[in-house]
């Protein structure tokens, strides 16, 4: 039916009403699952890496790629400025009736900052004292391009460097412990191709994606490991798969088979894995859907209910380890403080880092807050930083992990302005 | 045929001039345009009759018809063309300026957007690509511009509308100058004003591009030094100017050798071609000769096959009849790169970095022990010839003689090392 709209009304296109990418996929209806594609509808390829360490604490890093939008995870409701900057997108205040743009009321932390509707599991960590929200953080670097700042996250520094700071974390923790290597996960080789960047280098690091359904006969395994022993790249890659799988097989034994390639899934995984004995003891996972340009109060809701799932998941996949273990989860930087020309916000600075776990001194929201009037943002634009991600991070390696303060400038170079945080780790 | 094109079909003859055949390959217009498939008209239709007519329960969305008419046209290409560097060109063209159909609702036109904004393009100049890239409104609506409104325009005053800087920011990063240029923030800010008004006409007959006037930042603007009128020719003054950019030059020439030659492009290779292009105002024709033209061109293969090239490549050995039922997409995603998905504006890595992870390789091996039950009308001993000839070496070939059955046989040929080169 041909449709005439008038000049007047023939409205600027959003596509999907503002709800595209990423948080609202396409119904997964039986003709999507014939033509292939129901597995591809994720929030973009969510991976989990694995390296082993001398140690009984289990510390993980989710990596969020995409950029989150801090004050929209956790908003400072409290701040008198933040109505001018974000009033169309700003849910209700705890305690308030749901908004019919806005969506669910927050919850509460402590009555400045409210935690997003969809993070009620981690609402309920925040209660338990195992969730501590660290507000206004940056790292040093300060490019507003995803994938150089990623690099800079990842590097732990203000470039890209060839390894990352956990596979370089990995590697101070072994540092006089001859004993790995024997362990199913151990250091023996140097091999870690096809991972993110912050667990490449010099320690050996393992993958894990949910397997296939049917595996080919063992002698097929061997002949195919036997064929690519020579070959530099996928030698160890086939050496290592088969060890992988040796021991994840193992692992996950009596737990019902994974399906999909979804987060949940993988951080599932990761806390069996890391709860197993002679398991990793370190693990990065990764997950996009981030990138809020437009119509930002829908397509949040989608990846933050993920991401809550996602923690939930893997606490209970952790078990009892998970009294052992810190998760930190980060992004490359954050969003504007004012809202874009489309209802959402562009690449910025400061934003939100969550510091979870059985080993985490939480229950409450560390911030140095700068406040949201103009003439307090960043280059009039972005949230400010106060604090930086490296501090955050040395604090965990230093108190979860017990490395030292030479240690730590290994870990990350040049940092000598960013002294470990104290107090985020249980004493 | 391996380094530059799709992998050899089983009964395949050798080139005798391997230069001169895939020269050829890049004369006339691409023939995958002669096929029917969707365009954007068509795809952008069924966007909104999906939107304006709800669906009876259990009925296949519109976009997903077209999505798949799509998809199984430049799946039969892939497998079957007959001009293979050509569309290795193509899908390194299209993922230089990726989409994804899994966002901002580009799924029906994603195809229809490599047919008309990327192939009549591949042979001809860079800056024409370009300027077709951003008035597609798969772009547009990928990169979320079609509703970036100039603050001071009649629209932006009335409905306190403003600036999306996506587009305009990946445009200079990943599409043209990179930040190694220098650009800063203001200058994403003043070019994201320059594409104000660069939208989607959804609800016009024919639905597309549409310059929307109302929307358009007045005033002329500066970028990167220089001061560039409005309108939509101001636009593409701009565009024109960044697409023959030395910066950009030097970009499109690291990439290309990186495809073509190694993860780590020796910096004479792009030298080479980084001169070709700027001594052609951007000539892709001459810059893809100039890539055969190199001599580490021509050395032992490096690169690894990304899950598209591993598929394709193993589905136009075992050369099998069309009424095979085939599902190379689905295989491409469980490989871990669903056809036209990737998840960033940054594309698909082109480094064996990016795909060689152990459990990704054990995908690949599941896959090729499963793909091999597609071969048993082959001699494995001949499509190991077909496939490799000499560049297997000889344990292996005696391994696949003497496998226990044709299905492993053809298995290890797949799976093996050098069947994951290019």
């Amino acid at each position: 039916m041909p449709h005439h709209a008038s000049p007047g009304r023939r409205a600027l296109f959003c596509p999907e009403d503002g709800q595209s990418r990423a948080t609202r996929p396409f119904a997964i209806t039986r003709r999507a699952a014939l033509l292939g594609l129901a597995g591809a509808v994720t929030l973009g390829r969510a991976s989990l890496a694995l390296a082993a360490a001398p140690t009984r604490q289990r510390f993980v890093v989710v990596l969020l790629r995409g950029a989150l939008d801090g004050m929209s995870a956790v908003v400072p409701y409290g701040d008198p400025a933040l109505a001018d900057l974000r009033g169309p997108l700003l849910p209700p205040p705890p305690g308030s009736a749901a908004d019919p743009k806005t969506g669910d009321a927050l919850l509460d932390l402590g009555g400045f900052y409210g935690l997003h509707a969809s993070m009620a599991g981690l609402h309920g960590l925040y209660r338990a004292d195992q969730l501590l929200p660290i507000h206004a953080v940056a790292g040093n670097w300060r490019m507003r391009s995803h994938f150089e700042a990623q690099d800079c996250m990842e590097s732990g520094a203000d470039h890209r460097m060839t390894s990352g700071w956990l596979n370089r974390a990995a590697s101070q923790l072994q540092v006089g412990h001859p004993a790995e290597g024997k362990t199913p996960m151990g250091n023996a080789v140097a091999f870690s191709p096809g991972l993110p960047l912050l667990l490449r280098g010099p320690s050996r690091v393992g993958s894990w994606l949910p397997d296939m359904s049917v595996h080919p006969d063992v002698a097929l395994y061997r002949a195919i490991a036997d064929m690519s022993h020579d070959d530099p790249l996928l030698g160890p890659a086939v050496a290592e798969g088969l060890r992988e799988r040796g021991f994840s097989d193992a692992a996950m034994a009596g737990a019902p088979a994974p399906r999909g390639f979804g987060f949940t899934t993988l951080a599932s995984a990761a806390g069996k894995l890391l709860a197993a004995p002679g398991g990793p003891r370190l693990a990065a996972l990764e997950v996009g859907g981030w990138d809020t340009h437009v119509g930002q109060v829908r397509r949040l809701a989608y990846p933050l209910g993920t991401l809550d799932a996602g923690m939930i998941a893997l606490k209970d996949g952790l078990g009892e380890a998970w009294t052992d273990t810190a998760v930190l989860v980060i992004t490359e930087f954050g969003r504007t403080a004012r809202i874009n020309g489309t209802q959402g916000t562009d690449h910025g600075t400061g934003t939100i880092a969550f510091l979870l776990g059985g080993s985490v001194a939480g229950g409450r929201v560390l911030a140095n807050w700068p406040g949201l009037k103009p003439s307090n943002l960043f280059e009039n634009r972005d949230l400010a930083p106060t604090t930086d991600l490296r501090a955050v991070a040395k604090g965990v390696l230093a108190a979860h992990l017990g490395l030292t303060p030479a240690a730590l400038a290994k870990v990350f170079p040049n940092s000598a302005d960013a002294a470990p945080l104290a107090g985020l780790i249980r004493a | 045929m391996i380094r530059f094109g799709l992998g050899r079909k089983a009964g395949e003859p050798l080139p005798a001039d391997p230069i001169g055949w895939l020269a050829r390959q890049l004369d006339g217009t691409d023939p995958a345009l002669l096929r029917p498939a969707p365009d954007t008209v068509t795809g952008l239709t069924a966007l909104r009759e999906d939107r304006k007519n709800p669906l009876m329960q259990g009925q296949p969305r519109r976009v997903y018809l077209v999505l798949r008419a799509g998809i199984d046209a430049a799946m039969d290409t892939l497998l079957a063309t007959d001009t293979p560097f050509r569309e290795r060109l193509v899908w390194f063209w299209a993922n230089h300026f990726t989409i994804s159909y899994r966002q901002g609702g580009v799924a029906a036109i994603s195809n229809a957007y490599v047919r008309e904004a990327i192939r009549p393009h591949v042979t001809g100049r860079f800056v024409d690509m370009l300027l077709a890239v951003m008035h597609h409104p798969a772009m547009l609506m990928y990169l979320e511009n079609t509703g970036s409104t100039g603050p001071n325009s009649p629209v932006g005053r009335k409905r306190k509308a403003g600036l999306n800087e996506n587009l305009a920011r990946e445009s200079l990063e990943l599409h043209t100058v990179t930040p190694a240029s220098g650009y800063t923030q203001a200058d994403v800010t003043a070019y994201s004003a320059i594409l104000t008004g660069w939208s989607v006409a959804l609800q016009r007959n024919p639905p597309g591009f549409v310059f929307l006037n109302r929307a358009h930042e007045p005033g002329a603007k500066t970028v990167m030094g220089r001061v560039w009128p409005p309108g939509q020719d101001g636009g593409e003054q701009f565009l024109t100017w960044l697409g023959t950019h030395p910066a950009t030059m030097h970009n499109l020439a690291v990439k290309l050798v990186r495809h073509f030659v190694a993860d780590t492009p020796p910096p004479d290779d792009v030298a080479r071609v980084e001169a070709v292009l700027r001594d052609t105002g951007g000539d892709l024709h001459a810059a893809a000769m100039a890539v055969l033209a190199l001599p580490q061109a021509w050395m032992p293969l490096t690169k690894l096959r990304t899950p598209m090239d591993y598929v394709v490549a193993a589905l136009r050995l075992f050369d099998l009849p069309a009424t095979a039922k085939l599902n190379p997409s689905g295989w491409m995603n469980q490989l871990g790169q669903p056809f036209m998905g990737a998840d960033l504006p940054n594309g698909w890595a082109d480094t064996a970095a990016g795909w060689a992870a152990p459990a990704m390789i054990m995908r690949r091996i599941d896959w090729a022990a499963a793909i091999s039950g597609r071969a048993r009308g082959h001699d494995p001993r001949v499509l190991a010839q077909a496939a490799l000839g000499p560049l297997l070496p000889a344990d292996t070939m005696q391994r696949i003689a003497g496998a226990g059955s044709r299905q492993e046989a053809v298995a290890m040929l797949i799976a093996s090392p050098q069947f994951q080169r290019r």
